[in-house]
């Protein structure tokens, strides 16, 4: 959508002109399609909006008994439900952005082949859902930090920042999975793997400091690793934050999301004709 | 002169469309994969090896202008490119070559209720789909009444639209896209939805956006809808434009084109029919004896049938079947005034269709040699003979000056007086 001044010219090559501008514009639509999504989530289930607390819970109770209770993991000043809560949530977070928008391309088929608009947003306003989900989700870990009568410090006000990089690590990988299954249906497959996979290689059940020192930095490649030691620092475990480890975290999920956005935007103009 | 709203300039889009199914739309990872892993062990892929790939130019040095107000209608056979072109134009898909310059709000309409959730209710959809057209929300909540009156499901609007009736269903689809206030609308078969009240009033939504300046491009198979709503018209037949200019003239050569050749003149190579009558030919014309390409409801219609009867059918009758658009019989007529002559050798019949009867659209017309009491039929060509007819709305036909759709199979033009 142009003003009459201003025409719109469309060339091979040459859609991307005005492509934020029109990313901007579309903002309606974007927040639209989430509210969309928001709504259809849990339309026709009998608990509804509990299922995105059971979720959470029920992981975070079985990591608690195995990790704590079983392999008597070292839990650090936090209780060691809360140490999971703190991991649980954004990966939970993570691994939902990443599912929803790996598939929002596919099962949007008919909007694309349909109408116009800058297609970043689908996969974009999948992330806004998840983060709904996290939203009601952390009535958990407030809800433990009563049970244990547990208050957190003044780092707590950092935590924002960590749901953004946990946002941007699964927004890059996200792009790039959604564009490669418009045209190769196996990464549908490959997205359930890597969550699963993740789960476990992640700090989720476990602190990152049972990870020897030597492989610590290595370990930090994973974007997730960042993120969860961040929000066990937020909540007051006391190792302090790893500030080499979570640059590299950050670079990672940073380098992931260029690369995403670039191969999704050089693919974007031909979604219509493979879909 | 304006400028124009839409000008597209020696546009194409290829698509390539491989035969052995390796790298095609669903190609899987593994083959390309595999392909990459092999191809260093292959000697230089042969022909013959690699998947067959073909070009094919689904639009092809295409360019026309559109100005300010202006409708243009897209006439052509199924895969002549038209919804190819639409895209272009709507942006879904980019060009492979050529340039295209819209000046002006766009909004396309490939398809009623794109986006449609099945598990929101009315309202919400309402919501939705006009955001996906693109309305903002602001307009769409100054639109909500007329959309919900218009679509006539004011009492269901907090109920699923998955509960809704098809028709409902379509209807409020339609009435979102039809309260879309662009410059530049792009219609795509739109109209072939909801029952004939709703599709008038769908038509009379288009002619008043074009009335208030807005430009429409609109795709249709429906010579009515297309001659009705267009006065020009481009036809395109495999990717390229074959006429632009006045909608009869595209609307007839489009009818010519699919109705296998059926035209205004017919002449077999045999005379066809049994032993003792047979038809040489036939052609309808004007009274001055020319075939026009397309005939006005307005002026007396002729069919002349040349046939041939032996002796011992003498009784034998040429006869007349007119079918219109939608497949209805309008009439069935044979030439019982002739049969007193018994006549017998090549004779010529001429059958005089008065002015100011049928209706618009696309017709067919079939031949036939009939003797009655006792019941032969001769010959029966079907549907051999086609007319465009149009209402050229001068004023002195049924309609007078009105504008719109005029429904009914024939349209006569019958007397009217006070009563005493």
């Amino acid at each position: 959508m142009s003003s009459p001044k201003d025409p719109l010219i469309i060339e091979a090559g040459r859609a991307e002109a005005h492509y934020w501008r029109d990313l901007w514009r579309y903002r309606e639509l974007f927040g639209f399609l989430a509210w969309r999504d928001i709504l259809v989530r849990y339309k026709q289930t009998a608990i509804g909006v509990a299922w995105a607390l059971i979720r959470p819970l029920l992981t975070m109770v079985i990591f608690t008994v195995i990790f704590g209770n079983v392999a008597k993991l070292p839990s650090g000043p936090l209780p060691y439900a809360i140490l999971v809560g703190a991991a649980m949530l954004p990966w939970q977070f993570f691994s939902n952005a990443l599912s929803e928008s790996s598939q929002s391309l596919v099962s949007n088929a008919n909007l694309i082949s349909k109408v116009y608009f800058p297609r970043l947003i689908l996969p974009a306003s999948t992330v806004v859902v998840s983060l709904v989900d996290f939203a009601i989700s952390f009535v958990i870990l407030i809800g433990l930090m009563i049970w244990y009568s547990y208050a957190p410090g003044w780092q707590v006000l950092a935590l924002p920042v960590f749901v953004i990089l946990a946002l941007l690590a699964a927004l890059g990988p996200g792009l790039l999975i959604t564009a490669l299954n418009v045209k190769y249906r196996d990464f549908r497959f490959i997205t359930p793997f890597i969550v699963q996979f993740g789960l476990f290689v992640s700090p989720v059940g476990f602190r990152s400091s049972v990870i020897p020192e030597q492989w610590r930095l290595l370990y930090s490649l994973n974007p997730m690793v960042g993120v969860i030691d961040g929000f066990r620092w937020c909540l007051g475990d006391s190792s302090g934050l790893d500030l080499p480890a979570l640059a590299i975290s950050l670079s990672t999920a940073m380098a992931l999301l260029i690369f995403g956005v670039r191969y999704f935007r050089k693919m974007e103009r031909g979604f219509a004709d493979v879909i | 002169m304006k400028e124009a709203h839409i000008s597209v300039d020696h546009v194409g889009k290829r698509y390539s469309i491989c035969h052995k199914g390796a790298v095609g739309r669903f190609a899987s990872f593994r083959d390309v994969l595999m392909s990459g892993v092999t191809r260093p062990f292959r000697r230089q892929s042969t022909p013959a090896e690699s998947p067959t790939k073909e070009d094919f130019w689904a639009v092809k040095n295409v360019s026309f202008d559109v100005g300010q107000g202006e409708i243009l209608g897209i006439i052509g056979r199924n895969g002549a490119g038209k919804s190819t072109l639409l895209k272009l134009l709507a942006r879904i898909t980019e060009p492979t070559e050529g340039k295209i310059t819209l000046r002006g709000r766009v909004a396309s309409l490939l398809e009623v209720g794109t986006g449609f959730h099945p598990e929101l209710t009315g309202r919400e959809n309402i919501y939705l789909n006009g955001a996906i057209l693109g309305m903002s929300r602001a307009e769409i909540r100054r639109r909500f009444d007329d959309i919900a009156t218009f679509a006539e499901v004011e009492q269901f609007l907090d109920t699923a639209v998955k509960h809704y009736s098809s028709g409902m269903y379509v209807r409020l689809a339609f009435s979102v896209a039809a309260h879309l206030q662009p410059e530049i609308l792009i219609v795509d078969e739109v109209l072939a939805v909801g029952d004939a009240a709703f599709q008038k009033k769908c038509l009379g939504k288009l002619e008043d956006a074009s009335g208030s300046g807005r430009t429409i491009l609109i795709v249709s198979h429906s010579m009515s809808v297309i001659t009705r709503l267009c006065s020009r018209a481009i036809l395109l037949d495999k990717g390229t434009v074959t006429h632009d200019g006045k909608v009869e003239e595209a609307a007839h050569r489009y009818l010519e084109a699919s109705h296998n050749s059926a035209s205004a003149s017919w002449h077999p190579p045999t005379p066809v029919g049994d032993t003792i009558a047979k038809i040489h030919g036939a052609r309808l014309h004007d009274l001055q004896g020319n075939s026009p390409p397309v005939f006005s409801i307005g002026a007396p219609l002729c069919c002349t049938i040349d046939y041939e009867l032996a002796a011992s059918a003498k009784r034998a009758l040429p006869a007349i079947q007119l079918v219109n658009d939608a497949g209805t019989i309008v009439f069935g007529s044979a030439a019982f005034q002739l049969r007193t002559s018994e006549r017998i050798g090549c004779l010529s019949a001429t059958c005089l269709v008065p002015a100011h009867l049928l209706a618009e659209g696309y017709h067919t017309l079939s031949i036939g040699l009939v003797s009655y009491n006792p019941n032969t039929l001769h010959a029966f060509e079907r549907e051999v003979l086609a007319l465009l007819l149009i209402d050229d709305t001068t004023g002195d036909g049924t309609r007078g000056d009105a504008m719109g759709q005029w429904p009914g199979v024939v349209r006569p033009k019958l007397e009217w007086m006070f009563a005493a």
